[in-house]
């Protein structure tokens, strides 16, 4: 059919456009991630270089480390001021404030919303672990995912020991992150490094296995988070699409979500990958305290355990 | 099934990888701490130790500076990575009264406590007297007028005239004004600077106490930066008030 005989039937009756939509509705909550991550750097860089303001007040200065909103709340990132308290020095209590605010948003959050939804490194990394699932598909070494709680360990034992917020200063979360606000410098070298460790030498390699600040976050929502991903045990068919996209895969094992009804590891970062992907629709958020996805009665069917997906 | 031989061996192998990249981590923050002594600071930031403990990089300083004189130091930029500095040939500090950076500062980083921003120490300024045009015999003075602690900072000391020489008017910086604040340098009209801010301790000597001066005794107390008393301010070590060096103590007590 000629392309403009195709525009001119009924909106409706397009397939073309179905099947965008569709796809375009399948992939919202990555969307809706990439407009938040982007919102937030825009909004530090907009007003540093155009004066952004809201009734003249500015609207967000600083960067993630610490931040002032519309001049009134101070933001600050919780596991770089306990790095710094672990130096042994007094902070001022408008970042300690600061840094409670923030922990107790994702406490109640989720820990790690922190990584797909805020974190500029997250797009570049999810890129990478794209390209790796569709082109290259090898790992080099395998690493263990609980290596990060040893890097984060290190962190804070590092910053006793030396007297210097440890992490801050070798972070390539922080070093691009003040880059793209402040102006360029050598920073994006870190990023490319990331990106070409987590294409080609291991698969979500920095994010998924040794990152101290996705450790931290793991941490703090493990047993607070309120949002988590539901699971619903009758309707899944074990096809293991969920566990095919998720950057933390070990999250979704299927016995133990059979068992809680829901995602419950601090490792889950609310990514929302899984959700779309699942063609019998057995994974939505939904609050941690209420009852899973449809309350049918559990059928029995084979489950997949961490030995079959390893 | 692991082995309690295998177990040992491989917690010993893992304290091994966290102790070696401990410790290479550690030499990688350090020696960036370290390795950049030049970095001018924003107003009333702490010893070097303590900024650098204390400053979170969030770079509302840079935010709130009305000048754009603040930078934070990027990947391979001539400060440690993140923090704040100026290069004061570019922009430099323009001293505002209600110091802006420090008020947005949320760590204490720059200290609360400095409420005069003519208190500050952010540097020393140094005059290259080989290429300073006053000190060549030309009337230029540029550094003194634009001083914003004229006479106090920097004054002009005359030379009378000798045979077959005018008199000259030399530009000399009095370390105890100095706010380092760089305004002279950036005025300077020389190709490269012929006038400097530096981080004070990169620059200034110390008489130490042993050192008697007599002349001075006689009016009490020595004072003046030829007395081996250090300059308030990022320097921590200045002398006890009331110990005055040379003290006769064998005349004393006892004796």
């Amino acid at each position: 059919m000629h392309p403009l005989a195709l525009r001119a039937t009924p909106r409706s009756c397009n397939p073309m456009i179905k099947a965008t939509t569709t796809r375009l509705w399948s992939w919202r909550y990555l969307i809706l991630r990439r407009i938040v991550q982007i919102g937030v750097l825009l909004l530090f860089f907009g007003t540093l270089h155009w004066g952004w303001s809201l009734f003249g007040l500015p609207v967000l200065s600083g960067n993630l480390s610490a931040s002032e909103v519309l001049g009134q709340v101070t933001l600050a990132d919780p596991f770089a001021t306990l790095q710094i308290l672990l130096t042994g020095h007094v902070l001022q209590s408008e970042v300690l404030l600061g840094a409670a605010l923030v922990l107790g948003v994702f406490l109640i959050l989720g820990g790690r919303v922190w990584c797909s939804w805020v974190c500029p490194v997250n797009p570049v990394t999810d890129f990478a672990g794209f390209l790796h699932r569709k082109t290259w598909r090898k790992n080099l070494f395998a690493l263990p995912r609980h290596l990060r709680y040893t890097v984060l360990a290190l962190a804070l034992l590092l910053s006793v020991l030396i007297g210097l917020p440890a992490f801050e200063w070798v972070s390539p979360i922080g070093a691009m992150h003040r880059e793209m606000i402040f102006g360029l410098g050598l920073g994006w070298t870190a990023l490319v490094g990331l990106f070409l460790f987590d294409w080609l030498v291991v698969k979500h390699g920095w994010c998924g296995h040794l990152c101290p600040l996705g450790a931290f976050y793991s941490a703090v929502g493990r047993y607070t988070a309120q949002v988590r991903v539901k699971f619903d045990q009758a309707s899944c068919n074990g096809c293991g699409k969920c566990q095919a996209i998720c950057p933390e895969p070990q999250v979704l094992n299927l016995k133990r979500l059979a068992q809680d009804g829901q995602v419950l590891s601090g490792e889950c970062t609310n990514c929302a990958r899984c959700i779309p992907i699942c063609p019998e629709e057995s994974l939505a958020f939904g609050w941690r305290l209420s009852t899973p996805v449809s309350g049918s009665a559990p059928v029995r069917h084979p489950l997949i355990t961490k030995e079959d997906h390893p | 099934m692991t082995t309690r031989r295998g177990f040992i061996q491989k917690s010993i192998q893992g304290a091994a990888v966290a102790t070696s990249g401990g410790m290479l981590w550690s030499y990688l923050v350090i020696q960036n701490a370290r390795a950049e002594p030049l970095a001018l600071r924003p107003p009333g930031a702490l010893p070097d130790a303590d900024f650098n403990a204390l400053c979170i990089k969030c770079g509302r300083c840079a935010v709130a500076c009305p000048y754009d004189t603040l930078k934070l130091a990027a990947l391979a930029d001539r400060a440690p990575l993140g923090t704040p500095y100026f290069e004061p040939r570019e922009i430099p500090c323009y001293l505002c009264h209600d110091i802006p950076c420090k008020v947005a500062c949320p760590t204490g980083a720059l200290s609360p406590t400095l409420d005069e921003v003519m208190d500050s120490r952010m540097g020393l300024a140094f005059i290259d007297t080989e290429h300073c045009l006053s000190w060549q015999g030309l009337r230029c003075e540029i550094c003194y007028r634009v001083c914003p602690l004229r006479d106090k900072a920097i004054h002009v000391e005359t030379r009378r005239r000798e045979l077959s020489k005018h008199a000259m008017l030399l530009p000399m910086v009095l370390s105890e004004g100095c706010t380092g604040c760089g305004i002279c340098e950036n005025a300077c009209p020389t190709e490269i600077a012929a006038i400097k801010v530096l981080p004070a301790e990169l620059i200034q000597g110390k008489i130490g106490d042993h050192f008697r001066m007599g002349w001075k005794q006689a009016e009490g107390a020595m004072s003046g930066p030829d007395a081996g008393e250090t300059r308030k301010g990022r320097l921590d070590s200045a002398p006890e008030q009331g110990q005055v060096p040379g003290l006769d103590y064998l005349n004393q007590a006892e004796f």
